[in-house]
């Protein structure tokens, strides 16, 4: 099986990184571009079953920063 | 003093750390990251600056992982003494030591300079040595260093006198300044600025020596 982890920045915590992508866009000349917030995306290739609290607790221990982000898990 | 200094891959201020620690009197060895346990009897564990991992998926993310950071938690639950410059600071927040978190520098850059720092406590092992309101000339050189917790926390960390060292002119945009935080117990210092390169004349400047001094000769007292 496979899930795939959206990892992203809290409401709240300032992305420098999305408000340059946004000021970019401007740029570029694209306009309503209200907001752009940056993340990432971990795809993890998983032993047939793995219960979905699994991925939670690897997600809580290692792949998100709860301090400063949120994620979200698909199983595909 | 018996001192450790933490070698990751990827550390590139491991030896700066020992050098500042051995001028201050201390007994230094270093430590590999793959050990499972600490050195007996050590006073100060040490965790230096670099890019642990390559900074990986988090600065310090994958560090605080690794076998000898379960030990370094265990020294500081038992009440050692605790010291994280720069990416050594990003993995004591990683692993739950201090609070908070580093983020990307508000400018997106990496700054490489010296800066000033106000002493905002005096009162820890490594701060005893300044007087509040002192200022410093300490180096900085990180691009993930703009600290960040809840508003709780920042609160809990000001009202219990946790926050060692301000910036004068905020580079990174870190939380109301902070640059420097300590544990509960006032024994981990966690803090993005180097002093152990602002500790001997032929670096410039020595502001960042007394810390070593002050932490070294707590224990020559004792």
């Amino acid at each position: 099986m496979k899930a795939r982890v959206h990892v992203m920045l809290k409401d709240g915590v300032l992305d420098p990184q999305g408000a340059a992508v946004k000021h970019a866009l401007g740029t570029l000349g694209f306009t309503g571009v209200d907001a752009v917030r940056q993340g990432k995306v971990i795809e993890l290739d998983l032993a047939d079953g793995t219960p979905e609290a699994v991925i939670g607790e690897m997600c809580e221990k290692l792949l998100a920063n709860m301090v400063i982000e949120s994620y979200r898990v698909e199983v595909l | 003093m018996k001192a450790g200094v933490v070698v990751f891959p990827g550390s590139n201020c491991d030896r700066d750390m020992a050098v500042a620690l051995r001028n201050a009197g201390a007994d230094v060895q270093m430590i590999w990251h793959k050990d499972a346990d600490l050195p007996q009897g050590l006073d100060l564990v040490a965790i230096p600056g670099g890019f642990s991992f390559g900074d990986y998926l988090r600065c310090g993310a994958i560090a605080a992982q690794s076998p000898i950071c379960r030990a370094v938690v265990g020294h500081a639950e038992r009440g050692g003494f605790v010291l994280g410059v720069c990416n050594g600071f990003q993995v004591l927040t990683e692993t739950g030591i201090l609070p908070g978190a580093l983020l990307r520098n508000n400018n997106l850059k990496y700054i490489c300079r010296t800066v000033e720092l106000k002493v905002a406590t005096a009162d820890s092992a490594f701060t005893q040595d300044y007087k509040v309101g002192d200022s410093l000339q300490v180096p900085i050189a990180h691009h993930d260093g703009n600290y960040f917790a809840d508003a709780d926390t920042v609160a809990r960390l000001e009202g219990e006198d946790r926050v060692a060292f301000t910036y004068g002119d905020n580079p990174n945009g870190s939380v109301d300044d902070i640059a420097g935080v300590l544990s509960a117990n006032r024994r981990v210092l966690g803090m993005m600025p180097h002093p152990e390169r602002a500790s001997e004349a032929a670096h410039g400047g020595t502001d960042g020596a007394a810390m070593f001094r002050g932490l070294v000769g707590q224990f020559a007292a004792a």
